[in-house]
C-alpha cells in the first residue's frame, strides 16, 4: 500500500506553477498517479484543460518528456511512442526501462478519442491510459459530453423552458474498456489516494495496456467552492455515484463499500450545476437518478461476486 | 538487363523500397489503391524480413498520430495512404510538419470523395499542398521506388527535418506492371544511413515537451521559421539527387525537361500523364513540330524561379491540372506556374487544362489536340478560353 511519507518525498513530475484552476481535481489525479511510477516516463496528453494549462509556450510544467498531439489521439500518439521504444529496444539501441502514459479528459476519451483508445488497447501496446473525468468539456467552456450525468446544466445542455439540463445518463466507459479484456482496468478517486496510487502502480507495472478512470472534480464547471474538491470526490464515492473497483485479468473486484450509501442529493446539493434538477418540480428526476445509481450498484455487486 | 531488373507494380516497388529502407516504425491503414503496398509490407513483417515495428492502426487518423508519436520518440518512421485516408489524417498531417518530424509517406493519388471514386486524380495530395510537407511526384514505378528512397535522406537531413510525401498515380502506376531496376539492399542501407535522432522523447536525461500551446506571442514566428525551413530544402533535394545518381545512374532534379530547350510550345504535367506526353512529343517532333514537355517532380517546395525560367522562351504553354480548385482561377499547378512566370518580363501565352478527374482517361489524341491548340495560340497570339476542361461531357 502506498505510504504518504514515501509518496511525499518524490519529486512531482507535474511541477507547480501550472495554470490549472485552484482546486482542480485533474492536477491532483495526475500527481497521485505519476508518483506511482518508479521509472522514467513519457507522458502524452489530449487537448483539454490539462494540456493547455501546463504547456503554454515557452514554458512547460512537465519534468518528464511530454507530447501533446491533438484532441482525439492521445492513445494513438502514445502507441507510436511505445512502438518506437519496442523497436529500438529490440534492436539494442536503447536499454533503459521506460513507462508510457496518456491522459485524456472525458471529452478526449468517452467521445472524440474513443476510437483511437479502443484501437490502441486492442493492439496491446504496453501503456497506461488515464481518463481524468470532469464530466464535461471544461477547457472550451463547460459543454456536455457523454460523461455528463443526467440532470446537469452545461452550456450545451442548458436548463431551458422545456428541457431541464442533460436528459441522458452518462456512458459507462469503464465497462466498455473492461469489455476490451485488457489486463487491467480500474475506477478510482482522488479522495482514496492510497487506492488510486496502488492502482496506478499496478497499471504501470502490468504488461500490456491498462486503463484508469478517475473522477476529477472541477470547481469551475460543477459550480462548487475550490476548497471542496476532495469533499466532492468523497461524496461521489459515498453515494455510489462513482464506485471504486478494478478488473484484473477479467476478475472484477470492489474496492470500497460504504457502510450506508448516502442519498444522491448529498452529492448534488453542493454543486451549482444541479441547481435546476433540485427544484421541487423536478422531484421525479432526482428519484430516477437515484434509482439509476442503485441499479448500477446492484449490477456491480454481482459482477464483483459480492452478491 | 541487370539482374535487379524486375517486372513489378508500382505498389510492390514502393513496398520493396520500404523493405530496403527498413524503418523502425511503420503505422498504416489500407485504402485502395494503396492497399497492395500495405499487404506486401505485412508479408515482409510476417516473414521477419524487416526490423520494423508495424502498427496496424484502426484508421488513418491514428496512423498519422502514431507516426507523430513514433517520430518524436526518435526513429525512422513511414506510412502510406491515398485520398480519403489522407483527408482523414489531415489534422495530424499539419501537426507532423509543424513538429518537424521527418516522416516519409507514399501517397497513391486517388480522387477525393464525393462522390466516392477509387481512381486517379491529384485532388488528394493537392489538398495537402499547404500542410508544410515536401511533395515529390513520380511518373512511373521506377520513380516511385527512387523517390521513396531519396525522400528518407531529404526528410532526415539536419537542415530540413520535414516530412515528405511521395506521389504516384493510383492504378495507372500502382497496379500497372513495369520494369523496375532495384538497387541492392546494401546500397540502399548505405545510402539512407543510420537514423540521427534530433530531440527524441526517449531520452530521460533530456526531457522535453512536444506540441505546446503556442499563442499570438510566438505562433507567427514559428510559422515564419517553417516557411524558411521548407525553402531551404531545395538545395538538399538536389544534393541527394546527385548522390542518388551515383548509386543508380538515374538523374533527378526539381523537374524533368523533355525536348524543351528549343521548343515553341510545351505542356506542363505531373506524373504518369507525362509518360504519355513524351510519346506524343516524339511523334510530333518526327513531323517537325517544335513541342516540348516539363514534368515537375518537386511541387513543395515549389521551384517557381527554375520552372518560370525554363518556360520563359516558349510562345505558348498548357498547364495540365489533374485536380480542380473550385472557384479559383484555374487548378493549383496553373495558378502557381502562371504566378511564377510574372517574375520574368516576357510571359508565354498560357492555358489551364483540367483533365482526368476521377480516373477519366486521357489519350495521345487528347494531348496532341492540346499541342495543336497551343500552335494556334502561338500563331494568333489569342487565347479563346483560359481555363478549360478536357474530356468531360458538358
Ligand atoms: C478536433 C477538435 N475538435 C474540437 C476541439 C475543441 N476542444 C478542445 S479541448 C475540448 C474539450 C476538452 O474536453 P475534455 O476532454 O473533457 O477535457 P477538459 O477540458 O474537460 O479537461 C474541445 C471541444 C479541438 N481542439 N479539436
Ligand atoms: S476548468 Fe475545471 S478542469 Fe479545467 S482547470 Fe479549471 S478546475 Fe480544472
Ligand atoms: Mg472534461
Amino acid at each position: 500500500m502506498a505510504k504518504l511519507k514515501e509518496v511525499s518525498k518524490k519529486q512531482d513530475i507535474l511541477s507547480s506553477g501550472h495554470r490549472l484552476c485552484a482546486g482542480c481535481g485533474a492536477s491532483i489525479a495526475v500527481r497521485q498517479i505519476l508518483s506511482a511510477c518508479d521509472d522514467p516516463v513519457v507522458v502524452a496528453s489530449a487537448t483539454g484543460c490539462l494540456e493547455v494549462a501546463t504547456t503554454i509556450y515557452p514554458y512547460t510544467s512537465w519534468r518528464s518528456s511530454f507530447i501533446h498531439n491533438a484532441f482525439e489521439n492521445a492513445a494513438a500518439t502514445i502507441s507510436g511512442v511505445e512502438a518506437m521504444y519496442q523497436s529500438l529496444k529490440k534492436q539494442g539501441k536503447i536499454d533503459k526501462e521506460m513507462k508510457f502514459i496518456a491522459f485524456g479528459g472525458d471529452g478526449g476519451t468517452y467521445d472524440i478519442g474513443l476510437q483511437s483508445l479502443s484501437g490502441a488497447l486492442e493492439r496491446g501496446h504496453d501503456f497506461v491510459y488515464v481518463c481524468y473525468d470532469n464530466e464535461a468539456y471544461m477547457n472550451t467552456g463547460i459543454q456536455r459530453s457523454s460523461a455528463t450525468p443526467r440532470g446537469v446544466w452545461t452550456t450545451t445542455s442548458p436548463c431551458g423552458e422545456v428541457i431541464p439540463g442533460k436528459t441522458q445518463y452518462r456512458k459507462d466507459l469503464t465497462g466498455i474498456i473492461a469489455a476490451h479484456k485488457i489486463p487491467y482496468v480500474a475506477q478510482a478517486s482522488i479522495w482514496r489516494w492510497s487506492d488510486l496510487i496502488d492502482k496506478a502502480h499496478k497499471a504501470f507495472y502490468t504488461k500490456g495496456p491498462a486503463f484508469l478512470n478517475v473522477l476529477s472534480p472541477c470547481p469551475r464547471g460543477w459550480r462548487f467552492p475550490s476548497e471542496k474538491t476532495i469533499k466532492m470526490a468523497k461524496l461521489s464515492v459515498q453515494t455510489n455515484f462513482w464506485p471504486l473497483y478494478e478488473v484484473e485479468n477479467g476478475k472484477w473486484k470492489l474496492n470500497y463499500k460504504p457502510k450506508e450509501r448516502k442519498p444522491v442529493t448529498e452529492w448534488m446539493e453542493p454543486q451549482g450545476r444541479y441547481k435546476n434538477a433540485l427544484r421541487p418540480e423536478n422531484k421525479q428526476l432526482v428519484e430516477e437518478i437515484q434509482k439509476d445509481i442503485d441499479d448500477n450498484w446492484e449490477r456491480l455487486l454481482i459482477l464483483c461476486g459480492e452478491k | 538487363m541487370s539482374k535487379n531488373t524486375v517486372a513489378i507494380t508500382g505498389n510492390d516497388a514502393a513496398a520493396y523500397a520500404i523493405k530496403q529502407i527498413n524503418p523502425d516504425v511503420m503505422a498504416a491503414y489500407p485504402i485502395t489503391p494503396q492497399t497492395a503496398l500495405v499487404q506486401k509490407f505485412s508479408e515482409y513483417v510476417a516473414d521477419g524480413l524487416v526490423k520494423t515495428e508495424f502498427v496496424t492502426v484502426e484508421s488513418e487518423h491514428s496512423a498519422m498520430s502514431a507516426c507523430v508519436g513514433a517520430a518524436a520518440a526518435g526513429g525512422r518512421v513511414m506510412t502510406a495512404t491515398a485520398a480519403n485516408g489522407l483527408a482523414l489524417m489531415f489534422e495530424i498531417v499539419y501537426i507532423a510538419a509543424s513538429s518537424k518530424l521527418p516522416i516519409v509517406m507514399p501517397v497513391v493519388n486517388r480522387a477525393l470523395s464525393g462522390p466516392i471514386n477509387i481512381h486517379c486524380d491529384h485532388s488528394d495530395s493537392m489538398a495537402a499542398r499547404d500542410s508544410g510537407w515536401l511533395q515529390l511526384y513520380s511518373e512511373n514505378a521506377q520513380e516511385a521506388y527512387d523517390n521513396t528512397i531519396q525522400a528518407i535522406r531529404i526528410a532526415e537531413n539536419m537542415k530540413v527535418r520535414l516530412p515528405v510525401m511521395v506521389m504516384y498515380d493510383g492504378f495507372i502506376t500502382s497496379h500497372g506492371i513495369e520494369m523496375v531496376d532495384f538497387l541492392d539492399d546494401e546500397v540502399v542501407h548505405n545510402f539512407v544511413g543510420d537514423y540521427q535522432p534530433n530531440n527524441p522523447l526517449l531520452d530521460p536525461e533530456k526531457p522535453l515537451t512536444y506540441g505546446p500551446l503556442d499563442l499570438y506571442d510566438y505562433y507567427f514566428e514559428h510559422k515564419r521559421q517553417q516557411a524558411e525551413d521548407i525553402k531551404n530544402s531545395k538545395p538538399i533535394i538536389l544534393d541527394v539527387a546527385k548522390e542518388f545518381e551515383k548509386i543508380s545512374g538515374r538523374p533527378y532534379g526539381l523537374f524533368e525537361s523533355y525536348q524543351l530547350e528549343d521548343a515553341e510550345t510545351a505542356i506542363v504535367v505531373l506524373s504518369s500523364t507525362a509518360g504519355t506526353t513524351k510519346e506524343v512529343v516524339d511523334e510530333m517532333r518526327a513531323k517537325g513540330k517544335k513541342v516540348g514537355l516539363l514534368k515537375p517532380r518537386v511541387f513543395r517546395p515549389f521551384p517557381y524561379q527554375e520552372i518560370a525560367k525554363a518556360l520563359s522562351h516558349l510562345k505558348a504553354v498548357a498547364i495540365l491540372d489533374r485536380s480542380d480548385s473550385f472557384g479559383a482561377f484555374g487548378g493549383p499547378l496553373f495558378t502557381e506556374i502562371r504566378s511564377a512566370m510574372m517574375e520574368f518580363g516576357k510571359i508565354p501565352e498560357n492555358i489551364d487544362i483540367i483533365y482526368g478527374l476521377g480516373g477519366r482517361d486521357i489519350n495521345e489524341q487528347d494531348i496532341e489536340g492540346v499541342y495543336n491548340q497551343l500552335d494556334a495560340i502561338a500563331k494568333s497570339g489569342k487565347v479563346k478560353e483560359r481555363i478549360q476542361y478536357l474530356g468531360v461531357r458538358e
